[in-house]
């Protein structure tokens, strides 16, 4: 009986533990740094919601600490950040909250599914200030004012070094490359109905063959063996033998859809440091990818909203961005840290495809593909 | 039966229809002809045959294989016998992602299957099946063992007394008695890989696709609303279907057994039973404990020879280059607070919810039993937007709420509650009270002495189910998770989501801090438990 008796006051402790860790929660007190579950609910119903600007944005997007103290200090503003999923289910969930809109900018919709945000009315115009330091190749809704954009990624082909050494063979640069008799069963790449670098890499293919070259490419590709699976995750880490990640998992395709910045992220935490990045970029391959910020319409701090884009397109957010999101800045005169400048790829002619039309095709892509490929 | 009823129409019925809804309404007026356009699409008919096929092949392997492991670890007596029963169990609530990227590593490509044997899994729907066995197999050690555990064992003995052989003796006794819980058991299995997800999407590759993975596909991605709401109304059909079956059998089940004491029907291995105990480790060693082995030789893995760097790497918020604002070690504190108000909750409205189906009997309790289990078998997207649409107005603007988090969790965390509490809820004589009241304790003293005894056990034990399935939640919490306090599932997602590494390092010693989290809080759970309770395993 006693044995029985303190096995249950152990599962009344335990449900008292967790009443407590409840009502610490709702206290709304936090941990000391302010993260915890409950830290910033008063904040956003109180008096003092106006202090707060919300940036709505997908899995990837990261700024360091200093930067977003820096962005307090200067505007009085507290950033909070909600994330979710990739960007293409961000977007989809900015889309179908458009009514009560979870924050007041979101950051993350790229030239692949740009027309998609704005037709659904996403955004207010605002057109940022020092909006002319930003380059205006990348001004995709330079009429509209919209969205503004904050950086731009490439996606290309990374090959593994060491494989191409040791078999005396010159990595492949261009899509004409790819489908090679000497490449074949050496490329990886991502299902493009599930994946983003997926579809930026089919994109970048039509853009190089045509609307109607580009589907006799991939039937050359599938005959040249490129393997096909859902997920960047599983091509990079599982699939590519040139990744840290992918020579634990013994990975064997030495070629792989991915990005330009890569390669940098390979080195970062090795030391001493090497000559050069395990990875390298296939610079023929590229299809560059641009992300804008817009302020949300129906936003509940349209003023802090502009502030924070601004900022992002200020100097110290661009600078910061390459290290934290592996992204290239927009802003002319910015300075890559030299990690970036020193392993990273200079990608001079990527190939690049309008929106509306990408917006018009892209089902009808998808469908054509998965059916040559899968 | 009110507030849980209340709680479900809150949190499940009135998100899944409002998004379902979305997607069939337009202008005011239902727009049908999605039905048709769906159903009668080739590919989706194609997913729709592949998902049954699939469950029911990956069905019969679980049984095939996990059936005998209920017999071992119900009737006989081996060292570490705890350890390995709560570390079979750890698969089923660990994230697919991880233990899917284990598995990999384990029977694809370059692993130790290819190594050894000459044989890879990575390419195959057998990759498919024995992934799923590695995940379902705990839910058939548990629910038949459980059950395997008091039959009262002279029962065969009689038979045998009376001329049976020792087969004949099995297959008439104790076979009839089990089949109900057998079927249960199926039932759950086929439950859980008719709505597999992240196997399908690691292990299927594209070329394999469940409902699941197709609604996702559709709401996530697409955004084609009508085609996801045609596949959630087809999935939760089948789900009930199936549910009503599993409501069905164990009924049967309860109403015809006699039961006896775990702790005495134990015993040493014997003769054959030698040979049967090894066959059933060396299944467990390598379907279960080497690809969860293969996850901390990565995590340990670094990049000068094995140490803890990736360990340390978590402990600081920079060293993965800022993927968070906080350190990613911190997100083990803030999936252990959201699961345990997540474990508060779902033992508030499942206790409840028991305590109805235990207090009144008839058909409509029963349905609200097969009910409450429907959160198990809806996808986790549709739940993770049906939230994000209806909960974001007063009274219930829940969005900014950290709360979200938690009640989401419950959801999955309630059907385990309500299952475990059941059969012991039934268990309380009521005479017992009776006596007591007669001799002259005060109820508050009844409940003391006489139910908290039984119930404070089955709380914990439930506690724990729930505990561990919210610490594990993925699907929906990645929707919804407040970003500045991203769960550990979600964490580990992030990393794996970046080049490089250390991150895929951090990645790896993350979701190792997460199996040791649910060894640990199934572990107590094994302590907590006694024989007495193991009519209530789920």
């Amino acid at each position: 009986m006693k044995s029985v008796r303190r096995r249950a006051m152990g599962a009344l402790v335990l449900a008292t533990a967790g009443a407590v860790v409840l009502a610490a929660c709702g206290g709304g007190s936090g941990s000391g740094s302010g993260t915890g579950p409950g830290a910033g609910a008063p904040a956003a119903s109180g008096g003092t919601k106006s202090k707060t600007v919300t940036l709505v944005s997908h899995d990837s997007f990261a700024a360091s600490k200093e930067v977003l103290a820096e962005f307090t200090e200067k505007t009085g503003y507290t950033v909070k950040v909600l994330r979710g999923g990739d960007a293409g289910a961000a977007v989809n969930q900015a889309i179908l909250t458009k009514d009560h809109p979870r924050g007041d900018v979101f950051f993350g919709v790229d030239n692949t599914l740009l027309s998609r945000a704005l037709d659904n009315g996403l955004f207010d115009p605002y057109t940022a200030r020092d909006l002319d330091q930003v380059a205006s190749d990348v001004q995709l809704d330079a009429a509209g004012h919209r969205v503004t954009p904050i950086d731009s990624g490439d996606v290309c082909v990374n090959y593994d070094r060491a494989y191409f050494t040791a078999h005396r063979l010159a990595p492949p640069q261009t899509f004409a490359d790819l489908a090679k008799p000497a490449y074949k069963n050496l490329l990886v790449t991502e299902n493009v109905s599930t994946s983003s670098p997926g579809l930026a890499f089919l994109l970048g293919s039509v853009a190089a063959y045509g609307g109607d070259g580009w589907q006799a490419y991939w039937k050359q590709l599938r005959k040249n063996g490129v393997e096909v699976v859902d997920s960047w995750e599983q091509a990079y880490n599982e699939s590519f033998s040139g990744s840290g990640a992918g020579k634990k998992a013994k990975g064997d395709r030495p070629l792989v859809v991915s990005y330009a910045s890569s390669p940098p992220a390979e080195v970062i935490g090795v030391s001493p440091a090497p000559a050069q990045s395990p990875v390298g970029v296939s610079t023929g391959t590229c299809f560059r990818q641009i992300e804008f910020a817009g302020l949300l319409h129906g936003a509940k701090n349209p003023a802090g909203g502009k502030a924070l884009i601004d900022y992002m397109i200020g100097k110290a957010f661009q600078e910061d961005m390459p290290l934290q999101m592996y992204v290239d800045p927009v802003r002319k005169g910015a300075v890559e840290p030299e990690v970036f400048v020193r392993y990273g790829a200079r990608i001079d002619h990527p190939t690049t495809l309008p929106p509306a039309t990408i917006a018009d095709k892209r089902d009808d892509w998808v469908k054509a593909w998965t059916s040559i490929v899968l | 039966m009110a507030p849980p009823l209340v709680f479900f129409a809150v949190f499940f019925a009135y998100p899944v229809a409002s998004i379902v809804g979305r997607g069939l309404r337009r202008d005011g007026g239902w727009h049908l002809g999605a039905v048709g356009d769906v159903l009668g699409d080739g590919s989706i008919r194609h997913v729709l045959w592949f998902t049954c096929w699939q469950a029911a092949a990956s069905t019969g392997l679980t049984l095939a294989l996990a059936l005998p492991g209920a017999y071992v670890f119900a009737r006989l007596d081996f060292p570490g016998k705890r350890l390995l029963r709560a570390v079979v169990t750890v698969p089923f609530v660990l994230p697919t992602v991880v233990a899917g990227t284990a598995f990999l590593a384990l029977l694809g490509r370059g692993g130790f299957s290819d190594d050894l044997l000459g044989f890879r899994l990575d390419t195959s729907v057998w990759a498919i099946l024995t992934a799923h066995v590695f995940f379902n197999y705990a839910v058939v050690v548990r629910t038949v063992g459980g059950l395997w555990a008091q039959l009262d064992p002279r029962q065969e003995e009689a038979a045998r007394t009376l001329g049976a052989g020792r087969f004949a003796a099995w297959r008439r006794v104790t076979l009839p008695a089990l089949g109900t819980s057998v079927a249960a058991a199926a039932l759950l299995v086929f439950l859980f890989t008719f709505t597999s997800f992240g196997v399908i999407q690691i292990l299927g590759g594209p070329t394999y696709s469940t409902l699941e993975v197709e609604i996702y596909r559709q709401t996530a991605e697409l955004l084609d609303l009508p085609a996801a709401a045609v596949l959630t109304l087809l999935q939760l059909a089948a789900v009930a279907a199936i549910l009503a079956l599993h409501a069905w059998t164990v009924r049967r089940r309860e109403a015809t057994l006699r039961l006896v004491d775990a702790a005495g029907t134990a015993h040493r291995p014997r003769g054959g039973e030698r040979v049967l105990l090894a066959a059933v480790l060396a299944v467990v060693a390598l379907l279960i404990l080497l690809p969860l082995g293969v996850l901390v030789a990565r995590s340990l893995d670094g990049p000068g020879g094995y140490g803890l760097t990736y360990y340390r790497g978590l402990a600081s918020a920079d060293a993965d280059g800022g993927t968070f604002l906080v350190a990613p070690l911190e997100t083990v504190w803030n999936s252990l607070r959201y699961a345990a108000a997540a474990t508060v909750v779902a033992l508030l409205v499942g206790g409840l919810a028991a305590a109805a189906l235990v207090r009144r009997a008839g058909r409509l309790v029963r349905g609200f039993d097969a009910l409450l289990m429907l959160p198990l078998g809806t996808s986790a997207v549709t739940v993770g937007f049906g939230f994000l649409i209806t909960l974001d107005k007063p009274p219930l603007d829940l969005r900014d709420s950290w709360l979200l988090v938690p009640f989401a969790q419950a959801l999955v965390g309630v059907p385990f509650v309500v299952r475990v509490m059941v059969p012991v809820l039934r268990a309380v004589d009521h005479r017992l009270r009776e006596a007591a009241a007669v001799l002259g304790a005060s109820p508050a003293r009844v409940w003391r002495e006489v139910e908290l005894p039984f119930v404070g056990r089955a709380l914990g034990i439930a506690a724990g189910f729930a505990f561990a399935v919210s610490l594990g939640e993925f699907g929906a919490t990645v929707f919804i998770a407040r970003p500045d306090s991203p769960t550990l599932p979600v964490a580990v997602a992030r990393l794996l989501g970046r080049a490089g590494a250390a991150n895929y390092g951090q990645a790896m010693a993350l979701s190792t801090v997460l199996m040791l989290v649910c060894a640990a809080s199934l572990l107590v759970l094994e302590n907590l438990r006694t024989s007495a309770d193991s009519a209530g395993e789920f």
